[in-house]
């Protein structure tokens, strides 16, 4: 498949990442989306790694010429797991103080 | 004697101090004392100072009266204007009139108005006062700035004294006119002064009319200078087209009437004239522009008021023609029968007026002469001293109009025989209206109501010796300018030689001027008897039409400056109100207002603390970033260009 569609369907999950982080006001949907931006961008990096490693393929069988985006993917996810851990229990703590998930309702701590 | 002449305004000045701050504690007599005594105070001090500037120059014209300065009043390096007074021979003869025909409006008015209220009363003199004090500042003023002063000074007391019954409406917006149109005047005044300063640097008139200065103005400068001063005196003195506010300035009550028109206020113009004679006689144009306006507002106002009902409309109308006779005097370089005339009218005409406030004082506030008539058996005093001025303004000798009017008309006829004829005729009106005025009031039988006849009274002491005085004056004044023709000396025109230095000798033939006053005199006697047998029998006079109709309505005059200027200067004023200032200037305030608070809203998320609004900025950035760098050999070119 043309590398196109790869950034093209990346660029789709990105901007819906990013207009739900900008949009809603739940703290879980907000996680969810920087989740799917994520995502979007392992994405990104899985299919030109893949790329680059077909062309250098085709001239020297034994490269491992990509190999770094795929391994960028696991730190991803490593970090994303780690922030989710964080973040979720941030989020359950807040829920126990307050009783909700809104982020707005949070900016009267700036007070 | 002449340091004291601080004392004449300064008498009026504490009357109108003390009668306007306590109003309200002191009792009537004591308002109405010091009301006349500073009158009375100034009016003796002015005769001390007349007979010192006589006695100073008599037998010696060429000795110049010294300007007294009492402290600098605008000091610049370029100019300097000092606050000063000159009391010479014509500010003396004017003082005089001013005082002492102002010493008797004032006793007069203490009869006249007390019916008013306490403190009324004490607004009512000290407006008076204040009126005398800014006339007397006015002829008192060493250089045309104080003259300014005092100007202004009259024209806002004619303002609150026209408008004194403030209760209604109407009089208030006649005050409100006599006030504007004098605004309008007063403009022409003040650019005639800054002209001068800026040519002359000096508005002190010994520096301004001497050779030195005269040399440095042009022709052009000159005939504009008196043309601007011109504007300024028919504002105040009720010339075309400036004169529509004087009818209407009988709304305030008839002594004020008599103080603004006979011994202050509409003479300023011709004072200032007068004054400044030796500008005039530089400026051929300037006094043609006097002596055509003069003459037409004489015969102008002298066809309305013929058919005015009006009693004080009458004398209102009369007034305006007589000024126009002066000015047509000051027009064709008879300074000295100008002023003459303003002194012979000052006393008839103060008389004529205080003589109406009798009559509606005797017929309860009725001022109507359809429903006069027969007066004479009730009120016999006020009947014979309103006879005698009533003679006084036809020009019969040997009464004073007759000399003063008779010497204006022989310096026109000099001038030009047009002049003269058209003179002679309104001379015949002015006698037919006076003795219609006269025969409706006092003759035939009464009209008003029978209540009203029940009540009839002749008025009290202090409204009728002051009309005794006037009456006196009026008969007799005129023997201070006998010409030489009839065998006087001509006292006066002796006695304002020094000031008056340029006048126009006119030399006319003995038998010449006899053939002139035959004939004004013969006009005027047909004029009187036509009008007293045509209306002194008539019990009713009809309302008016055709040619007599427009007349009654004053050629509409008003209403044309309603159509022309009036109207549309409102529709201008709706239209700057409703369009530019509503959507215009307020738009762009508001509009800068509501700009900056909209940019402050925005510029709030930046720090709201909202997460939502930071992500929202931190994408909108990244979007500029990409492209920008997308961008950016275009814009490196751009920049390159400009810089």
């Amino acid at each position: 498949m043309p590398i196109q569609y790869y950034i093209a369907l990346a660029a789709c999950l990105f901007c819906i990442g990013v207009v739900g982080v900008l949009v809603r006001r739940n703290a879980i949907i907000i996680f969810m989306c920087i989740e799917l931006m994520l995502n979007a961008v392992n994405l990104l990096l899985v299919a030109f790694s893949k790329m680059y490693h077909g062309t250098a393929y085709a001239h020297d069988v034994n490269s491992t010429a990509g190999i770094e985006g795929q391994l960028f993917v696991f730190f991803i996810m490593v970090v994303a797991a780690a922030e989710v851990s964080v973040g979720l229990a941030v989020i359950v703590m807040m829920y126990r103080n307050v009783h909700s998930t809104d982020v707005n309702f949070l900016n009267r701590l700036k007070n | 004697m002449t340091n004291l002449v601080y004392l004449v305004p300064l008498f009026p000045l504490l009357g109108f101090l003390i009668n306007g701050l306590f109003r309200k504690s002191l009792s009537k007599p004591a308002i109405g004392i010091i009301g006349s005594g500073a009158i009375l105070a100034s009016f003796l001090v002015s005769c001390s100072l007349f007979g010192s500037v006589y006695s100073a120059t008599h037998g010696n014209p060429g000795q110049v009266i010294p300007t007294t300065v009492l402290f600098d009043f605008i000091n610049t390096s370029s100019f300097k204007i000092q606050f000063a007074f000159l009391a010479d021979q014509l500010s003396c003869l004017f003082l005089l009139i001013i005082t002492g025909i102002g010493f008797l409006i004032h006793v007069y008015s203490t009869a006249y108005m007390h019916e008013e209220r306490e403190e009324h009363f004490g607004r009512y003199f000290a407006y008076l006062n204040l009126f005398v004090f800014s006339m007397l500042l006015l002829v008192l003023g060493g250089n045309f700035v104080i003259m300014f002063i005092g100007w202004e000074g009259v024209g806002l007391c004619s303002y609150l004294l026209i408008g004194f019954w403030f209760k209604n409406n109407n009089y208030n917006y006649a005050a409100k006119k006599a006030f504007v149109m004098n605004r309008i005047g007063d403009l022409g005044f003040l650019l005639a002064v800054f002209w001068l300063l800026a040519k002359l640097g000096t508005v002190d008139y010994h520096e301004v009319f001497s050779a030195a200065s005269i040399a440095k103005l042009t022709p052009t400068d000159i005939t504009a200078i008196t043309l601007l001063l011109f504007v300024g005196a028919a504002g105040k003195s009720a010339q075309i087209p400036l004169y529509t506010w004087l009818p209407d300035a009988m709304a305030g009550p008839t002594p004020v009437s008599a103080l603004i028109h006979a011994a202050t206020m509409v003479t300023a113009g011709i004072y200032m004239i007068a004054r400044s004679n030796v500008l005039y006689s530089l400026s051929e144009c300037a006094q043609h522009v006097v002596a055509i306006i003069g003459l037409a507002t004489a015969l102008f106002a002298a066809t309305i008021a013929i058919k005015q009902n009006d009693i004080k409309k009458v004398l209102a109308y009369s007034t305006v023609s007589q000024l126009g006779y002066m000015f047509l005097g000051l027009g064709v370089g008879a300074y000295t029968g100008a002023v003459f005339h303003v002194m012979t009218h000052a006393f008839f005409k103060a008389l004529l007026f205080l003589g109406a406030g009798s009559v509606i004082h005797a017929m309860h506030h009725e001022q109507d002469i359809r429903k006069m008539g027969g007066l004479k058996k009730h009120l016999p005093v006020t009947h014979l001293t309103f006879l005698l001025a009533c003679l006084a303004i036809a020009g019969i000798p040997p009464f004073s109009g007759f000399f003063s009017k008779d010497e204006i008309l022989a310096a026109a006829y000099a001038h030009s025989p047009i002049y003269w004829g058209v003179g002679v005729a309104t001379a015949g009106l002015t006698a037919f209206y006076m003795f219609r005025l006269y025969a409706t009031t006092f003759l035939g039988t009464f009209r008003g109501t029978h209540d009203q006849e029940h009540h009839l009274h002749e008025s009290p002491s202090a409204m009728t010796i002051p009309l005794i005085v006037l009456a006196v004056l009026s008969v007799l004044g005129g023997f201070l300018g006998v010409p030489e023709v009839l065998g006087g000396g001509h006292w006066l025109h002796h006695y304002l030689s020094p000031v008056i230095t340029s006048e126009k000798a006119h030399t006319l033939e003995h038998s010449t001027e006899y053939m002139l006053m035959g004939i004004s005199v013969a006009l005027a006697v047909v004029a009187i008897v036509i009008a007293v047998s045509r209306f002194s029998k008539r019990p009713q006079l009809d309302d008016a039409t055709g040619a007599g109709k427009v007349l009654e309505n004053k050629w509409y005059i008003d209403e044309l400056y309603d159509a022309v200027i009036v109207n549309p200067l409102l529709k201008l004023a709706g239209f700057l109100k409703n369009v530019v200032e509503k959507s215009g200037i307020d738009g762009i305030v508001n509009g800068t207002g509501r700009f900056v608070h909209y940019f402050s809203r925005q510029l709030r998320l930046l720090q709201s603390g909202l997460v939502g609004s930071y992500i929202l900025f931190m994408v909108l950035s990244i979007v500029v970033l990409f492209l920008v760098f997308w961008n950016q050999t275009i814009i490196l070119q751009f920049l390159q260009k400009i810089f």
